[in-house]
């Protein structure tokens, strides 16, 4: 137990507790607009108040409220883009890995030209042709993840495919779909595991990020990214609306990678070069 | 010591600093070479043979293993004693070494004229056209074919065997008083080995440098050896001439390894092979280390370790059942 | 290597064709293609033109020849806030690009190659941990934060740096440090990981069982042995590079294509975004063609196959 990356995990609990408790820790709404109260600083500089801990913005909304919505958005995109973009690679990787041949060479080329292209563009793209908003989010940050997970899964299998218990389904009359499901799958999940926490950060920053580019869940739905961005105009006079939520980003994604660099060292070393 | 011999090895012992535990990788080796002569230290993988060499060289590495006690007498110094920099001056001059997987040898980025001229200037300083011309004859002598070329190539356009035969081109291009070579043909086809190993011993011959030979097959060793020291489990259990130790081995393991060589005009029924496994060097038993496989252990086997006990001249064995004799 | 290079043009060109084979059919995507090609004051008359130019009431394949034949002629569209050739805008603002990424890399190589090599020589010593800790740093804090971060610091607490647009020296220098930063935490444990892996291999062993010297074992066998990774893995730097673009020249009001894919997507400007995504592949595809003949030439496994 002594070995468990503590103030890792804690920053990670603490994000998650937040996030599903958000409603019960505030009173406060997060997207109303309360004018009279604009851009009180930090309870802790002059004209700040206990009231609104972490200061308001410009329209009169705490920060710390959006804080916490905006886990919930971070913690729900993460989720769900990981299960979809994960999911996906997974099972290209596998099917490519195991049936291999044409069919392996031609998903290849997909996954090396999607890896060589920079995502953020196409994800630009989404929004601007299909709107902004949740379902946009999570296809484009999808597409992001797929092919690094299909290729590293795609390694595993060619690996595992060669292993004796294999052979030995093959001769039992298994079909390729029956081995692949229940022998290679179980066998690579230490693996995925590794992968989905080692893309928290990548993802979450993604989405922070398209947020910021106005690409991202649409207002006045409180995202981390967005409120840098809504901030930045006022940077001067009112540094706790980019600063703070800034601050935010950077240690949950520090969290979640030593997290998953420790759940590497532990799970599958071999991936140490990723 | 004599005048002849050129190394000398004194209760040398190395330890491996694990996560898990210490390590006894090497427990008290000691032996001598002379000058002229080929010692095989023969045993099987992980009996520590290679951690000997890499630890008279002193590339032991560094965070992990360190060499405890001992003493390593090379020309009447004890390299255990010298500093970094001095044992820099001795590596490359004095003593050199072949190791063994040609394919990971060699430097893939930089030529293989590159890297033989960068031993030669070492010690025979000198514009580039010298250098290389020495590289080609050094080439020649390892019998490189067409070496004016080889010397512009990289390493992976060569073959396994071309390639170790640089690496030895390397090693005597210092002229070494003392030669290590750590089976320098396990990774070599086997087709290639004997003309590798012909190679090794003309060298050797012409020379007359002292060559530490590092093997795990007693076939090896009746070819090129003059004498063998046998390593079992971090200590050496018998060691005396190549003849003495064929004809007549007196060690229970040294035994058994010979019996293990097939011979082509035996009529066998079954290979030979020795039960059991070494023990683990980070939990060494209290008496011989061979006991728990030996056919004629009994109780003093187990609980105390046996003294030298000698043979015959310069052929000793570690052996309670030596005592009588 | 001649094999080698036309593979890596081949592919590069093939994922050009694609990207663009993508953007049209998002761009067609939506049912209403012509709205978004088109300003909003558009008249009927120039919708049904555009509508008969590029063949929008036709068959799909029919539109995609003619898009892939005006792309091949550097014809991407009209943008729809600025009134001009998409192209046109893009090659205008290419310069100021070029003049902050490449001295964000420069300084990022500059500093990641001791820093990594120096890591891994004294594992586990205070360099090494600190060296881990801005690595780490680095790689977690968003790249759009940082700049304003910076911002605040240096401009508004501070005043010694400017906070927006082009210039002078001084304008260099927080854009720079932010869109480095990334590249550098990267680089850095690359080359780290690397170094640790050659150390440990049996070359290395070899040039110390020469004797050459510990800077000759490390600086002349093990460097050039450590780049080579950096080199492969090229590419996912490079899409850390656009992105990292993007943001940056946003934060910083800098006026080059990093700025002008935000402002095509804040004004919903699709043919400059189209314009945008195509020419920055093309970009891309030169940029990774030029690292691989990099690549080519310092392996002389690929040089001389």
């Amino acid at each position: 137990m002594r070995q468990l990356p503590w103030v890792s995990l804690g920053i990670i609990l603490a994000m998650v507790f937040v996030a599903v408790f958000a409603p019960v820790l505030t009173a406060h709404s997060p997207i109303n607009q309360t004018l009279s109260d604009k851009l009180i600083p930090p309870f802790w500089e002059d004209g700040g108040t206990t009231k609104y801990i972490l200061g308001t913005d410009i329209f009169g909304r705490d920060v710390l409220t959006r804080m916490f919505y905006g886990a919930r958005v971070s913690l729900i995109v993460t989720a769900l883009a990981l299960l979809v973009g994960g999911g996906i690679g997974l099972l290209i990787g596998i099917v490519s890995g195991y049936v291999g041949g044409r069919l392996d060479s031609v998903l290849m080329r997909f996954v090396d030209a999607a890896i060589a292209f920079p995502a953020i563009l196409f994800a630009l793209l989404l929004a601007v042709t299909m709107g902004q908003g949740l379902r946009t989010l999570i296809i484009a940050i999808s597409v992001l993840l797929w092919a690094g997970f299909a290729r590293v899964v795609r390694g595993e299998v060619l690996a595992l495919k060669q292993r004796d218990f294999v052979a030995l389904a093959k001769v039992h009359g298994c079909s390729p779909a029956r081995i692949m499901a229940t022998h290679i799958l179980p066998n690579v999940l230490n693996t995925f595991m590794v992968l989905v926490t080692l893309h928290v950060g990548i993802v979450i920053v993604a989405e922070a990020s398209l947020s910021f580019l106005g690409a991202g869940i649409p207002p006045p739905t409180p995202s981390w990214g967005l409120m840098v961005a809504e901030g930045r105009g006022k940077i001067a006079s009112a540094w706790w609306l980019s600063l703070i939520p800034g601050i935010a980003i950077t240690l949950v994604v520090l969290a979640f990678n030593l997290f998953g660099d420790w759940l590497r060292d532990r799970l599958d070393p071999k991936l140490r070069q990723l | 010591m004599d005048a002849e011999t050129v190394l000398e090895v004194r209760d040398l012992h190395t330890h491996f600093f694990l996560r898990r535990g210490v390590v006894k990788a090497v427990d008290g080796v000691s032996f001598s070479l002379r000058r002229g002569e080929v010692l095989g230290l023969v045993g099987e993988s992980g009996c520590g043979k290679s951690v000997t060499a890499l630890s008279v060289l002193r590339l032991l590495p560094q965070d992990a293993a360190r060499t405890v006690r001992g003493e390593v007498i090379l020309e009447g110094e004890d390299l255990l004693a010298k500093s970094a920099r001095e044992m820099r001056q001795i590596r490359g001059r004095k003593i050199a070494m072949i190791l063994q997987d040609p394919q990971t040898s060699l430097n893939p980025v930089f030529t293989i004229g590159n890297q033989l001229c960068e031993a030669i200037a070492r010690l025979h300083p000198g514009n580039r056209r010298t250098l290389l011309q020495r590289a080609i004859d050094v080439l020649r002598r390892v019998k490189l074919a067409a070496p004016e070329q080889r010397v512009g190539q990289y390493p992976h356009q060569m073959s396994g065997g071309m390639k170790q035969r640089v690496v030895g081109a390397i090693a005597i291009s210092c002229e070494p008083r003392v030669m290590i070579a750590d089976e320098p043909t396990t990774a070599l086809d086997v087709t290639i080995q004997l003309q590798y190993l012909n190679l090794l011993k003309e060298l050797q011959k012409n020379t007359d440098m002292a060559m530490l030979f590092i093997t795990h097959d007693f076939g090896v060793v009746a070819r090129m050896c003059d004498r063998v020291a046998v390593m079992y489990a971090g200590r050496i259990v018998e060691s005396g001439s190549v003849r003495q130790v064929f004809d007549k081995p007196a060690h229970p393991y040294t035994q058994a390894l010979i019996a293990s060589v097939p011979k082509m005009k035996q009529q066998v029924g079954r290979l030979h092979t020795i039960e059991g496994q070494p023990p683990a060097l980070s939990e060494l038993p209290v008496g011989c280390r061979f006991a728990p496989r030996c056919q004629y252990a009994e109780e003093r086997c187990r609980t105390t370790y046996p003294s030298t006990f000698t043979v015959e001249r310069e052929h000793t064995a570690d052996c309670w059942r030596l005592e009588s004799v | 290597m001649r094999r080698f290079i036309l593979q890596r043009l081949l592919q590069g060109v093939v994922l050009v064709v694609m990207v663009a084979t993508i953007v049209f059919f998002l761009g067609r995507l939506t049912g209403n293609p012509a709205d978004m090609i088109l300003p909003e004051d558009a008249s009927e008359e120039d919708r049904q033109e555009m509508i008969k130019t590029l063949g929008l009431d036709g068959p799909l394949h029919v539109q995609f020849f003619i898009f892939m034949k005006n792309a091949l002629q550097g014809d991407l569209g009209l943008s729809i806030r600025y009134r001009q050739p998409a192209s046109e805008i893009f090659f205008s603002r290419l310069p100021n690009t070029l003049k902050l990424v490449p001295v964000a890399m420069l300084i990022a190589i500059l500093m990641a190659i001791p820093l990594g090599i120096l890591s891994a020589l004294r594992r586990g010593s205070i360099t090494d941990r600190v060296s881990g800790t801005i690595a780490v740093l680095g790689i977690a804090t968003p790249n759009f934060w940082l700049g304003i971060l910076l911002i605040y610091i240096f401009s508004v607490q501070l005043g010694w740096l400017p906070s927006a647009r082009m210039g002078g020296f001084s304008h260099y220098v927080l854009p720079t440090i932010t869109l480095g930063t990334f590249l550098v935490a990267g680089f850095m444990r690359l080359i780290r990981s690397s170094m640790l892996e050659i150390l440990d291999s049996e070359f290395v062993k070899l040039a110390r069982i020469k004797g050459l010297s510990e800077w000759v074992v490390v600086w002349k066998h093990c460097l050039r042995n450590a780049l080579i990774p950096v080199l492969t893995l090229w590419g996912v730097f490079m899409g850390g590079l656009v992105t990292g673009a993007i943001v940056t020249e946003t934060v910083f009001a800098w006026p080059g294509i990093g700025r002008l894919t935000y402002e095509a997507v804040i004004f919903r400007d699709f043919p400059l975004l189209q314009a945008v995504i195509i020419m920055d592949a093309v970009l891309v595809l030169f940029i990774n063609l030029l690292v691989d003949i990099l690549y080519a030439y310092i392996d002389p496994r690929i040089r001389f196959s």
